[in-house]
């Protein structure tokens, strides 16, 4: 799976957060960040491989999921998405229409609804919610397990603000 | 449970659990986070961190602590490492051992700052002036970056030469899970030889790389080469992967190695014979697991980030007894398995 946006929106907070639910579910997994000046008022991302088996390249060109947040980082990403893959954007900042045919897309207006409920800065974890509730992948407590894991403690009153996120993301 | 971390972190803490409380850096893009890492836990546990004023000043920082005994190491990337290049070269000459990291950038010059093989041969053959070697070690995973901290720094020690270990911006920036080793498995091996303070208790040792007499010049060098063939005949490292009916084998070491595997992967999905040899000694060059796969083996396919800069060592490993194509990228890009995929099929 991919995770772009801008520098800032926690593109690679959340491509950790699905890397260590990963490694909690046993699987392998990998997380490569983009790096340098592209982090800097262009696009930020991060490839995360969740696998059974070793993971050979970490560098995705044809995800299977894709989380866009910003519409340089949907336009750079969408063409390469796998058939029967996914997409979750935040319809928020992002008003394209999207051509293909054979991927679903998901519309969530993250970033709008980050700022009515009290969450701004985490429309990033709404989409998170979003992306394990459709993936099924594990369990509220294995994701929340793996938020646990990736925010440290000095900052342990951003937790309760991730999970209402999460859920948020969730129900959308 | 095992933990996530990036490539550049878990060298440091590795390094930290094999005993090093001894390092001296200089920033640079992709391995800053090394040394960020060592400015945060070194105070921590009575070790030193320093950063230096400049890339030749940490070097030459390693010199000296090694010199007084204790595990030292350094890290940059590729403009950083030729800047240390003089230092590394000291250090062989005074047969010291320690730990560089280089965490490859593009280059020549400043280059760029995306994941490169390019520096194969400063590495292997031009670390600095002289005739000498260092060990290099290759790792393709944030786990195997760990496993070969200690493995380098005891390699070093065994015998007293520089250690550097070859990553690239990919592996740096990468988080993978790791398990880390329990602290003080790894115990520095004795070093009699060490220039530290003895009360007067023995004749004072000298650490020195300068011999203005020829004769004694050459016969230390020469010395020096004679425990360099002990190295290659011990301390080769190769990992392969379904090699052993392979038509086609591919070598590569490091971030294009996982890409290899890749490859090899879909090739084998399609039925093609093909396979992996995975230098993890880049010196000693794992010559005794070439010449084992040039004898069934129809071809080899190196594939690399750079011009191909390996080549002739797999080359001249296997005599030339089967072609050694190539194929790779340079500049900071990272191929992809589809890109070798097709290269290993116009050769099956």
């Amino acid at each position: 799976m991919v995770f772009a946006g801008f520098g800032g929106q926690g593109v690679l907070f959340a491509g950790k957060v699905a890397a260590y639910a990963g490694l909690i579910k046993g699987k392998e997994i990998s997380w490569l960040p983009s790096y340098g000046p592209e982090m800097r008022g262009g696009t930020a991302n991060c490839s995360v491989c969740i696998s059974d088996e070793p993971i050979g390249s970490p560098l995705i060109t044809a995800p299977n999921y894709l989380i866009a947040m910003n519409l340089p980082s949907l336009e750079r990403f969408i063409d390469g998405v796998e058939p029967g893959g996914t997409v979750i954007l935040d319809s928020s900042l992002i008003d394209r229409e999207i051509s293909r045919g054979d991927i679903t897309v998901y519309r969530v207006p993250s970033s709008r609804l980050a700022e009515e409920n009290g969450l701004t800065g985490l429309s990033n974890m709404i989409l998170v919610g979003k992306l394990f509730h459709e993936l099924g992948f594990c369990t509220d407590e294995v994701l929340d397990e793996a938020m646990q894991k990736c925010i440290p403690q000095r900052k342990a009153a951003m937790l309760e603000l991730n999970r209402r996120a999460v859920a948020l993301g969730a129900r959308q | 449970m095992k933990v996530l971390m990036k490539g550049n972190e878990a060298l440091g803490e590795a390094a930290i659990r094999a005993g090093c409380r001894h390092f001296f850096g200089y920033p640079i893009t992709p391995q800053t986070e090394l040394a960020a890492y060592m400015s945060k836990r070194m105070p921590k546990i009575g070790g030193t961190y320093l950063q230096a004023e400049s890339e030749i000043a940490a070097v030459n920082m390693v010199l000296g602590a090694s010199a007084a005994g204790v595990r030292a190491m350094t890290s940059s990337s590729s403009p950083g490492i030729s800047l240390k290049s003089e230092g590394i070269s000291y250090m062989a000459g005074s047969d010291l051992p320690a730990l560089i990291i280089n965490v490859q950038r593009g280059g020549p010059g400043l280059g760029g700052i995306q994941p490169s093989q390019a520096d194969y041969w400063q590495a292997t053959k031009a670390t600095g002036h002289g005739d000498f070697q260092v060990l290099v070690f290759a790792p393709s995973t944030v786990q195997e970056m760990v496993d070969l901290v200690s493995d380098a720094f005891d390699t070093a020690d065994r015998w007293r030469m520089p250690a550097m270990i070859l990553a690239d911006g990919m592996l740096g920036q990468m988080m993978e899970p790791v398990e880390l080793p329990e602290e003080g498995e790894h115990a520095s091996t004795e070093k009699p030889w060490a220039a530290n303070g003895h009360s007067n208790k023995r004749e004072h040792n000298i650490i020195n790389s300068l011999y203005l007499t020829p004769d004694k010049l050459e016969e230390l060098v020469v010395e020096r080469y004679k425990r360099y063939e002990q190295v290659k005949a011990t301390e080769q490292r190769a990992e392969e992967y379904l090699c052993d009916d392979a038509d086609v084998i591919i070598v590569a070491y490091g971030a294009s190695s996982r890409v290899a595997r890749s490859a090899v992967n879909k090739a084998r999905e399609k039925g093609g014979k093909v396979g992996l040899l995975r230098p993890i000694t880049l010196w000693p060059f794992p010559t005794g697991a070439l010449q084992k796969a040039a004898g069934h083996a129809k071809a080899f396919l190196t594939v690399e980030m750079s011009m191909g800069q390996m080549v002739d060592d797999v080359k001249l490993a296997i005599d030339c007894r089967v072609p050694v194509h190539f194929f790779g990228r340079t500049g900071g890009i990272i191929p992809t398995p589809g890109e070798v995929l097709a290269e290993v099929e116009k050769l099956l």
